[in-house]
Formats: structure tokens, C-alpha cells, sequence
């Protein structure tokens, strides 16, 4: 099991980055333990910004320091940086098109244990219903690196969204092709399509492999871009394999199934499935059991893709 | 003294031309407007360090409108300055034009987008630690309104300036006592405001906001306190230059009627008269 969590990797790229770019500046609100972000602040104390608690301030001054050039990346709970300043990030960074990078650290259910104060499950909801905003979300380690070094090179507002622990990996190393609004098919199949990104890319996979022990074959896809999402993908996705499962760690009202919903409703409608966390408080507990009690695991998307495929094959 | 006397004339007549494109759009916010031109003035012909030739200038003094609404008095200024045409100006408020009633990016000169409340002072701190990174000269002006400090995130951006140090931030307060509901002081009240910045640890004065030799003498560079930023508050009268407007709430974003317009038009008119 692997042990490097990608805030982890994320603080490692940036540093290496920052040493050739001095316009790299990394901004915490009294987060930089919680985001790893110590290494870059101890090593590059003239390009880190301490805020204090105080998210709207934070995005403020990242919109100030971009707009004078810099290119900031504010390092800070998911919940807080998203929600709290949600009007900083709707005015002073989509609006006002400054290149603002939003590292939302702990999302999802990452703080499970810490209550609804602490969960991140309204933020792609309402940060895809912004204009302007990249929104990404690496699936490991290996693809951390690879959307931190890609959202350096973005001239533009974009969110990476980043759980808290370490993921299993999906990759073995980060040589692959990578780009930013384009998904990646992990595995290929015709049967149905499970869409997902970020922590539950793995589940996603290990479901696959017990549904090919059934005859099913499931493709996999990880949608590492959920805006601008990757349309073609999904609509490939739609005429091929016929049924499409869509796994978000998210509210699954207004998040990633919605905006797959959207493309296939409009351009090839088949039966879809729209896991998540539902409409209410999600219940405390680590990132695995809190998956499992919303029937986020292997075992359980083999049940729902039977039904799905059967819905496929004799309506509904 | 010529140059003041210059100034005062030019306060004028951008009131003159702010009646105009308020009365013509039927929409701005007329009130504020009025309080901050002598402001306005100060900065944008006297105190700032900018080319309206070259608005990207990367040493050029910023200058943020939180106070966002009090849009009229902005755009005049801008194209008196020569950032823009001041026939542009014709397309204000109207459909598809640029010239919006918020400041917005895709205006020559202005900074940043702004209509929501609050949002200035820390887009500032942000501008003002950019230029302590690059060691540049360059400073940064924050206009607000005084219901806008009832925002949180004011005082958020008030308390990180002192802790950056930043004395290359400048804030005004356009402090005409009166908000959208009436006095600022039966809403929310914000006094003792000199106290509360001071407390926060800025360099606070308190000058007449319609004086303009004050105003230019407040905002000069050396009145700056090494290390400290520097927070004034100008005392103003909503809707200044049009008596009928003054010190009513009403004309926060009051729209004039022929007769009313005629009458602005007249005092103003006159007072140009009195200054040439």
C-alpha cells in the first residue's frame, strides 16, 4: 500500500517549480501543516504567504497577487476555501480572469470523522456553475505531479481538488500522457462504463475486475478534468457500452453525475447510475467505511452494473 | 495653488458630466458618486503615478474602487484621463456594453472587477505584497465605502496590511455617513471608526473629503509612515454639488427626472461659472 499522500507530491512539484520560477507563491490560511506545504514554506519563505484563518482574505489577496503577476496557489481546506470565500472566488478570480489556483486540501470526506463542518461535498456543485474555473482532480500520486506541473502551465482560475490520505495507486509511475480536459479510458469494455475520478478511480477498477469474473466487461474511466468535462468521452462512452455508472466522492445532487447526466441526456441517452454521497449529513467514519455504507465498493457495483445492464438490454 | 484651483474646476466638471450619464442611462449610483470625486480627482490628476497611454504600465500606482457601485464618478475620471473615449461613455448601462455599472477589467484602466462588497481591501494587500516581492515603488489605493466596512473581510484585509507591514498600501474611506437604508450610524454602526484602524495598527487621518489641497496632502507619498499602512478617512457629503441630493439616501442610486436634471445641471453650471 502506498504511504505518499499527493498533498504530499503536490508540495514536492511545486517546489521544484518555484526553483526555477520566482512568481510561484503558495498561500495557507494557518494550513500549511494540514497541506505539506512546511517543506515549501521553510524552503521558500519569501514566496509562501501566511493569511491567518481567513479564507476570504486569502482568495482576495491571491486575485491582488496574480493580478500584479504572480501566479499564486492558495493551499487550504477544501471546505472552508470553497464555501467560505465562495464570493471571492466568483468575483475576484473567475471575473476578474486572474490566475488564481485553488489546492482545496482534505476534500470530500477526507476529514470524515470531523462532521459536516469539515466535508467538501457541495464544492465541484458550486464551483462548476461558476464560469472560468479548471476544476481537477488527480486519482494518485502519479497523477498529482502530473496536474500540478499541468495547472502551472494553465494561464487561468482552476481548482484541484485533493484528499487528505494516501490513495492506492492507479498508475505505476507518472509516464503516461496527461492533459488537462482530456479522460483517460483505464480499461476498456463494452457492457457499461463506470465514470469516476479522484480516490474512488481505484474502486472503480477493482469493481471491473470481480465483473469480469461474471462475463461483464467494464470499461473505466477517469475523469481527472470534471470542467471543461471531456464530452466526446462521454458520449463515446454512451454509444458504445450502452449503461453508464458515474461514482463521485460528492454530494451526488448538482456534482460530477449531474454533469455527465447533462452530456448524455442531450446527446445519447442510456441508463445511468449516480453514486455519491446522498442528500444528507454524510456519516462519519475513514473514507473506505463511509464509501462502503453508500455502497461505494467492488461487491456493491457489481450489483448495481447488473441492474444497469439489465435496464440496458429490457428498459426500464 | 493654480494646480488646486485646477483641480477644483476639474471636480466640477466631472460632477457635470456624472449628472450627464446618470440622467441619460437612467440607472448608476449617483450619491456616492458625487461624495468621492473630489477623491477621485485627487488621485487620478494629482497624487497617482499612472500613463492612461500605457494602462498596463507595470510601474504604475493601482488604484481599487471596493465601493464598486459609485461607478460614475470612475468611468469620468477615466475618460477625462484619456483611458478611453469619453463617447464611449454614451453606451453606459445599455445592452451588451462594457461600460457596466460595476468597474470591470475590460475598461481601459481599471484594476479589477469589483460589485460585491468588501472584496477591495484584501485584492490590495494582495497588489501591495506583490510589490514588496518584485521591490518595486509602485503603491496601491483602496477607495471604500463606510456601510462597506459592516464586511468581514475588511477587517480581515485591515489586519493582514499592519502584519505585512505594508506601507505601500493607501485606503480611503469615503465616509458621507449615509448607506442604501440611511445613516450608516442607525444601520450598523461603525464608529469610533479612527479608533477601530488605529487599533488594527494603521496610520489613520481624518480630513475634509471635499478638499481638495487636504485630500492631495493626506495621499502624498510622504506622508507615509515607514512599515505602517495608511488608512484615511474622508469626511463627505452624499450626493456633494447637487443640493437637492445632499445628505439624502434617497439619491444612493436615485434616477432624475427632467426637472430635477435641469436644476443639477443649473447649480453645477453655475458653479463652473464661479470657479473659471
Amino acid at each position: 500500500m502506498n504511504t505518499i499522500h499527493n498533498r504530499q507530491v503536490v508540495c514536492e512539484t511545486l517546489m521544484e517549480i518555484a526553483k526555477e520560477d520566482r512568481d510561484i507563491v503558495v498561500l495557507c490560511s494557518d494550513s500549511r501543516g494540514s497541506a505539506s506545504m512546511k517543506p515549501f514554506a521553510e524552503k521558500y519563505p519569501e514566496q509562501f504567504i501566511e493569511t491567518g484563518i481567513a479564507e476570504q482574505n486569502i482568495v482576495g489577496i491571491a486575485a491582488g497577487l496574480a493580478a500584479s503577476g504572480k501566479k499564486p496557489f492558495i493551499a487550504s481546506p477544501a471546505c472552508f476555501l470553497t464555501t467560505r470565500s465562495a464570493e471571492q472566488i466568483k468575483v475576484d478570480v473567475s471575473y476578474s480572469n486572474t490566475n488564481v489556483k485553488l489546492l482545496g486540501i482534505s476534500a470530500g470526506i477526507s476529514y470524515g470523522a470531523l462532521g459536516m463542518s469539515h466535508h467538501s461535498l457541495q464544492d465541484i456543485a458550486l464551483l462548476r456553475a461558476i464560469p472560468n474555473i479548471l476544476i481537477v482532480v488527480p486519482a494518485d500520486r502519479f497523477e498529482a505531479r502530473l496536474v500540478t506541473e499541468a495547472i502551472v502551465g494553465y494561464n487561468g482560475p482552476a481548482y484541484m481538488r485533493i484528499g487528505r490520505n494516501p490513495v492506492e495507486d492507479v498508475y505505476t509511475s507518472g509516464n503516461y500522457e496527461f492533459q488537462l480536459g482530456k479522460a483517460i479510458t483505464l480499461r476498456d469494455g463494452d457492457s457499461l462504463s463506470i465514470i469516476t475520478f479522484g480516490e474512488t478511480v481505484k474502486i472503480a477498477l477493482d469493481a471491473a475486475e470481480l465483473m469480469s469474473n461474471q462475463g461483464i466487461n467494464c470499461r473505466v474511466i477517469n475523469m481527472h478534468t470534471i470542467k471543461p468535462i471531456d464530452k466526446e468521452c462521454i458520449i463515446k462512452a454512451a454509444k458504445e457500452t450502452g449503461a453508464i455508472i458515474t461514482i463521485e466522492e460528492h454530494s451526488i445532487l448538482s456534482g460530477f453525475g449531474a454533469a455527465v447526466a447533462e452530456v448524455v441526456v442531450q446527446n445519447y441517452p442510456v441508463p445511468m447510475k449516480i453514486m455519491g454521497i446522498p442528500d444528507e449529513p454524510a456519516i462519519p467514519g475513514k473514507s473506505k467505511e463511509v464509501f462502503a455504507h453508500y455502497g461505494i465498493s467492488p461487491e456493491n457495483l457489481c450489483l448495481e452494473a447488473e441492474k444497469l445492464i439489465n435496464k440496458k438490454r429490457n428498459g426500464w | 495653488m493654480n494646480t488646486c484651483k485646477h483641480l477644483i474646476k476639474k471636480a466640477a466638471q466631472i460632477r457635470r458630466d456624472i449628472v450627464d450619464i446618470v440622467y441619460r442611462s437612467s440607472a448608476g449610483h449617483i450619491g456616492g458618486s458625487l461624495s468621492e470625486t473630489d477623491i477621485l480627482v485627487a488621485l487620478y490628476y494629482k497624487v497617482m503615478n499612472i500613463d492612461p497611454e500605457n494602462p498596463e504600465w507595470p510601474e504604475r500606482d493601482r488604484f481599487i474602487l471596493s465601493k464598486g457601485h459609485s461607478i460614475d464618478a470612475y468611468y469620468c475620471v477615466l475618460a477625462d484621463r484619456g483611458f478611453f473615449d469619453k463617447k464611449e461613455l454614451l453606451t453606459y448601462s445599455q445592452f451588451g456594453s462594457k461600460f457596466i455599472g460595476h468597474p470591470n477589467r475590460q475598461v481601459p484602466g481599471v484594476e479589477m472587477n469589483t460589485g460585491a462588497l468588501g472584496h477591495g481591501l484584501s485584492i490590495g494587500v494582495g497588489m501591495a505584497l506583490a510589490a514588496k516581492m518584485d521591490k518595486k515603488d509602485y503603491r496601491v489605493f483602496v477607495l471604500m465605502g463606510d456601510g462597506e466596512l459592516a464586511e468581514g473581510s475588511v477587517w480581515e484585509a485591515a489586519m493582514a496590511a499592519s502584519n505585512y507591514k505594508l506601507d505601500n498600501l493607501v485606503a480611503i474611506i469615503d465616509r458621507n455617513g449615509l448607506q442604501i437604508s440611511g445613516k450608516t450610524e442607525e444601520v450598523m454602526a461603525i464608529e469610533p471608526l479612527e479608533e477601530k484602524w488605529k487599533s488594527f495598527g494603521w496610520n489613520v487621518s481624518v480630513i475634509d473629503g471635499h478638499d481638495i489641497p487636504s485630500i492631495c496632502s493626506a495621499l502624498s507619498e510622504d506622508k507615509k509612515v515607514l512599515n505602517v499602512p495608511s488608512l484615511i478617512i474622508a469626511e463627505t457629503i452624499k450626493g456633494k454639488g447637487v443640493s437637492f441630493m445632499e445628505n439624502e439616501p434617497g439619491w444612493h442610486h436615485g434616477v432624475m427626472s427632467p426637472d430635477e436634471y435641469k436644476r443639477a445641471c443649473e447649480e453645477l453650471d453655475k458653479m463652473l461659472e464661479v470657479l473659471s
